[in-house]
């Protein structure tokens, strides 16, 4: 399996621009350009623009495409009205993450867009066919077809009017998306994002979203990599696929059992769910906060004082707008609640810390 | 293109050397600074701890990742740069004036096994 990497259509600019390129989820993607602190400074402060081209688009529509969606999402898609969006996770029977995503309700009757992750594309299409047979849907990957970029920060607003022309984000509400035409190309606008700030993301084909890109560009808007979209995530207590969710960490593990709902009719997974809700899952996933500047990361041992491993840490960092050491980690459930103290493991040496909320920067999103 | 002092020796593990009498005084080369981005911890050993040839005696961290550090030399510590604590950034901003650790040297003959300026060209040119 030594497929050449996949460029996006941004790929040629990022190069341009002197970004430091990596591997990620099969793309060739920048990780930085002026440096990961100044990346995430200015999405914190200012404005900000990722691509994000290698995220996937897949199209479902037909008779039964609400009911189909119903049955393979986590949360409740009924009450939508178009132009509104739903975060959510697709499971495995028992209760595993395929994916988490975001459903988009568009303006067309049984029409939605799921948008999942770049590294899940091919295994969440073929996992919505398994489940599609006894629906009447049609499904479409339409992930080569579309570019996207976001636009993030306390200044989105102002850039995406005012240097991309679109004078209707103003009355965009969090989590809701507009279906527009633009010179003939059809432009996806939506007020999501992945940083804990107010921002925009906007799909549509490759050569709209260059010339967009070179406009943020001319208009000043920094370039912003891979590396600040992990540290603004994780501040913002977001999880990433592959790390707090996985096939081994169903939504309830995670603490985003708010995003399954229970009362709703049977979708896969549920019943898994049910039973993790009402006898208790072994490991629950935490925030950790540590005394000392030394860096918890990926792997990781959580410990007690005595060095008995409870744990271990998904994701970590020395906060850059926090200014302290954080981190996630899956813990045996009896050391989860908030205040426990734990110690975590950073090469030869263990620090200790207590038990945090996993939101660790207080978000900004506009409701 | 990273540059790379003339008149040090450096470790394939991306340290440099700067010898002083029987004291080492060592660093980390401008390579793994860069490869590193912006460093925010310097995990260094306290003076008079032991450090063997070979084997880490800190740590370095960026936003991103850690990378341990492997002494070039074994012996005695008999300074470290605290300067460090505070100002972990030295590093990236230059990696030969910020050195971490100076080591009085047990062998000097475990010098003869690092490179020069020259031979350092060909793995962090």
């Amino acid at each position: 399996m030594d497929n050449p990497l996949k460029k996006t259509c941004l790929h040629d600019l990022h190069v341009g621009l002197g970004a430091k390129m990596s591997p990620f989820a099969g793309f060739d993607m920048p990780i930085q350009y002026s440096g990961i602190i100044d990346e995430h400074n200015a999405v914190r402060h200012a404005v900000g623009v990722f691509d994000v081209s290698h995220m996937g688009e897949i199209f479902v529509s037909g008779p039964d495409a609400e009911s189909f969606v119903n049955y393979v999402f986590t949360n409740d898609i009924r009450p939508m009205v178009p132009g509104q969006i739903l975060y959510g996770m697709m499971l495995y029977h028992d209760g595993g993450t395929v994916d988490d995503l975001l459903v988009y309700k568009e303006f067309e009757p049984q029409h939605y867009l799921l948008v999942v992750n770049a590294s899940n594309v091919d295994k969440d299409y073929a996992w919505l066919r398994e489940q599609s047979e006894a629906f009447d849907v049609r499904l479409d990957d339409q992930s080569e077809a579309w570019g996207q970029i976001a636009v993030q920060g306390p200044g989105a607003e102002t850039a995406v009017k005012d240097l991309l022309g679109f004078p209707e984000a103003a009355n965009i509400a969090f989590y809701n998306f507009l279906d527009l035409e633009r010179d003939g190309v059809r432009v996806i606008l939506s007020r999501t994002g992945y940083t804990g700030e107010d921002g925009f993301e906007i799909y549509a084909a490759p050569d709209f979203i260059r010339a967009c890109w070179q406009k943020l560009m001319d208009g000043g808007v920094k370039p912003c990599g891979l590396g600040c979209r992990d540290t603004l995530r994780f501040e913002a207590g977001l999880p990433l696929y592959g790390d707090e969710l996985t096939a081994d960490i169903s939504p309830v593990m995670a603490g985003l059992g708010m995003f399954c709902k229970l009362d709703k009719p049977e979708f896969i997974g549920k019943s898994a769910l049910e039973e993790q809700k009402s006898l208790g899952v072994a490991r629950k996933l935490v925030g950790i906060e540590l005394e000392d500047k030394a860096v918890p990361r990926n792997g990781y041992p959580v410990e007690l004082e005595d060095g008995f491993e409870v744990g271990v840490v998904t994701t970590g960092y020395h906060s850059i707008s926090l200014e302290k050491s954080l981190c996630f980690a899956l813990v045996d459930s009896a050391y989860a609640a908030l205040g426990t103290p734990l110690w975590v493991r950073v090469r030869k040496r263990s620090f200790p810390g207590i038990v945090v909320k996993k939101r660790f920067y207080q978000t900004k999103y506009k409701k | 293109m990273s540059k790379i002092a003339e008149g040090l020796l450096y470790s394939e593990s991306h340290e440099w050397v700067r010898v002083d009498g029987n004291v080492a005084i060592i660093g980390v080369s401008d390579f793994a600074q860069a490869e590193m981005g912006d460093i925010t911890y310097v995990e260094m050993p306290d003076v008079d701890d032991e450090v063997s040839a070979g084997e880490d005696f800190g740590a370095l961290e960026s936003v991103k990742t850690s990378s341990e550090l492997v002494a070039p030399v074994s012996g005695r510590v008999v300074a470290r740069n605290d300067e460090l604590e505070d100002k972990p950034e030295l590093i990236n901003e230059d990696a030969y004036e910020a050195w971490i650790i100076k080591v009085e040297m047990s062998d000097k003959s475990e010098l003869d096994k690092l490179m020069n300026a020259a031979a350092y060209t060909n793995i962090a040119g």
